[in-house]
This record gives structure tokens, sequence and C-alpha cells, in this order.
């Protein structure tokens, strides 16, 4: 189970459920909910004052992936995916978030309007080149399921913007603590879905909340 | 002889009891430490982490397996004719009577046909590979 010692984010799970909550009683909707802190933003149209919400979205991003490619939010575009953080060391919960997400990956392998984004923690370690033997021994094909390297400093950053905790620990097992979060970004880059990677059942629900994501996007409806 | 027999089966009545508790006490410490990597039901995870039902590797490497439990695999293996080489943690903390729980599990479990794993059969194995360690 993900460690949770962060209190911020226990406000957010109640959140959370409390949207899923929400969503399960707005049957045919069809809609996922958008998560993270919202904004209102006055502005004048046509003479009228109309406000809009400005929501919480990932910010710009440059990794470099298992291939020793920059990989950047701009490859994700076009794309719902989902992220994690991990490292490949790591003897804790990370086997079984990569077995889930290898589930994903097959459910979904070769629709390029799906991929999926896992940061790791470990940057000193996890070069590269073992982010490759990592995806081939999990017996990842394709280039829909990206592993990238970065920063410490940029890494860590962008898991706050995931809303997930990530911290270098040497108390914790492999040397670092963090959370299973799997988050689904929709193609705005904003966060849609935040599912404990260790939880079969949740997985399921990230995969059907896929379904719905997906659906948002086709028959030409607005965002 | 009647007298031995019923003694025989008395003993191996009380083994039956103690492999059952040795099994359950080793499912919920397999839950915790070891299937993380290698699986709830023993299938592993790719060619990163090897599976837990060769039988024969299991039966061939039992005076090892206290071992590799207790202080990781740093070299090559061959499991059901594929090479793992993903560097297995120690596990320092467990006691000798966990090893035994887990192996008792593992070893009777996933179609594996170990029979039972006493602590003072792992406590021995232990000694001759601590030397080595």
């Amino acid at each position: 189970m993900p460690k949770n010692n962060h209190n911020s984010m226990n406000k957010y799970l109640i959140f959370v459920l409390s949207l899923l909550v929400w969503g399960c009683g707005q049957k045919g909707q069809q809609r996922l909910p958008i998560l993270g802190e919202r904004e209102p933003v006055t502005k004048e149209v046509d003479g009228k004052t109309v406000t809009d919400t400005l929501y919480q979205t990932i910010p710009t991003f440059s990794f470099i992936n298992q291939d020793s490619t920059i990989v950047t939010d701009k490859d994700f575009d076009n794309s719902i995916y989902v992220a994690d953080f991990f490292f490949t060391s790591c003897p804790s919960i990370c086997p079984v978030m990569s077995k889930n997400l290898l589930k994903v990956l097959n459910k979904y392998q070769g629709n390029e309007e799906v991929k999926i984004l896992s940061h790791s923690i470990d940057t000193k370690y996890d070069t590269p080149w073992v982010l490759k033997r990592y995806a081939n021994k999990l017996g990842v094909k394709g280039n829909q399921w990206q592993f990238v390297h970065g920063t410490q400093r940029d890494i860590y950053g962008i898991a706050d913007k995931y809303m997930v905790y990530a911290k270098e620990d040497a108390q914790a097992p492999g040397g670092f603590e963090h959370q299973g979060w799997l988050i689904l970004v929709d193609k705005e880059k904003r966060i849609r879905g935040a599912y404990d990677g260790t939880d079969d059942n949740q997985v399921a629900q990230l995969m059907q909340d896929m379904d719905i994501l997906l659906g948002e996007y086709k028959g030409g409806h607005e965002k | 002889m009647a007298l031995i027999a019923s003694v025989m089966n008395a003993c191996q009545g009380e083994q039956e009891i103690k492999k059952a508790q040795f099994f359950t006490n080793g499912k919920s410490l397999f839950a915790t430490k070891c299937a993380n990597c290698h699986g709830s039901e023993g299938e592993g995870l790719g060619n990163l982490y090897p599976p837990l039902t060769d039988t024969t590797f299991l039966y061939t490497m039992r005076k090892e397996l206290p071992c590799i439990v207790k202080y990781g695999l740093h070299e090559e293996l061959t499991i059901e004719n594929r090479k793992f080489d993903t560097e297995m943690p120690a596990n320092p903390t467990l006691t000798d009577q966990e090893i035994a729980y887990i192996l008792t599990y593992v070893g009777n479990s996933f179609g594996n046909d170990l029979g039972f794993v006493s602590t003072e059969e792992v406590a021995v194995h232990l000694k001759n590979c601590a030397a080595t360690n």
C-alpha cells in the first residue's frame, strides 16, 4: 500500500472520493470530474462579463526516455495518459504498479490516443539504459509507454504537479518514499483521476474511466 | 507393533498440523514480503522477477532456499528455461522460523510439493550459507 503521510494528500483523497460518489449519481453523463485546484477568471466578451474556470494543468516538461530520446509534454498533446512515479530497484509497491500498468498497456496496445508515462524517482541509478532494460524485461513493446529520467529537481517538482508524494528517504525500502498513484491526465493536461496502482479494483476503475475519457473526445464534443 | 504404528501416526498427525500452521503463517508473510515481485500466485513478472512455480528448481535448490530468502540473490538464474538476473534484495530481519513459514507456504503452493520445511532445517542450511555471505 502506498505510504500516505501527506496531509494535503489525505484531504485531496477525500475530495476525490466525494467527487467519485457524486459521479456515481450522474448516470448517463459519462464524464469524468476535473481534479486539482481551480480559479475563476472573469473576462469581458461582447461587452458582457463572463466567468470562466481555470483548471490546474500539468506544466511543460522535458525528460529523457529509455531510448535516450528527449520526451516533452508535446509528445502527449494528442493523447490521454497515465502517469506514475517509481524506480527500477524498488522492492515494495512498484512491481505491482508496473504489473498493473502492463494490463493498461495491453488493453490499449496500438491506440495512439493512450500513453503511459513512468517517472523514475531514483535519478542517480535509473539511467536511460537501466530504464530500457527494465522495460524490456517487463515485456513492454512499442513507444506508448515512456520511462523517463530527469534531474531530481525536475522529477520531484513535477511529482508535486501530479499531486503525488515522492521523497528520497534512507529509511524507506529501497531508499525512496513515494505513493503508488496512477494519475489519469486528459489531452488538455488536466488531472481527471487518481487510482491506487496496487489495488486491482482501482486499476479496473482506471481502465473504465479511460474509456469514458476517450469517449469525451468522440463526436466533436467540447473539451 | 500396533503401539509403534499408532505412535508414528500420532507423529505424522502432529507434523501435518505443524505444516498447516506454517503454511498459514507463511501465506501472510508471503503477501507482505514476496508477492510484490513474485506475484500473489507466484507467477513472477515478465523477465524481471522469476516465477515460483518451477517445482524441480525448488526441489534441487532446497538447501539454498533459506539463504536466498535471507541474503538475497546476486547472480543469474535459469528458471523454466528463462534467464533472470534482477538482483533479489536480502531480508535480514526474517527469523529462521519466519523463513520456514514462507518456504512451507511456497513449497506447497503454486503446484509445488516440497513438504514441510521446519525451523530446524532452515537453521542448519542458514549456518552453511552464513559462511559464504
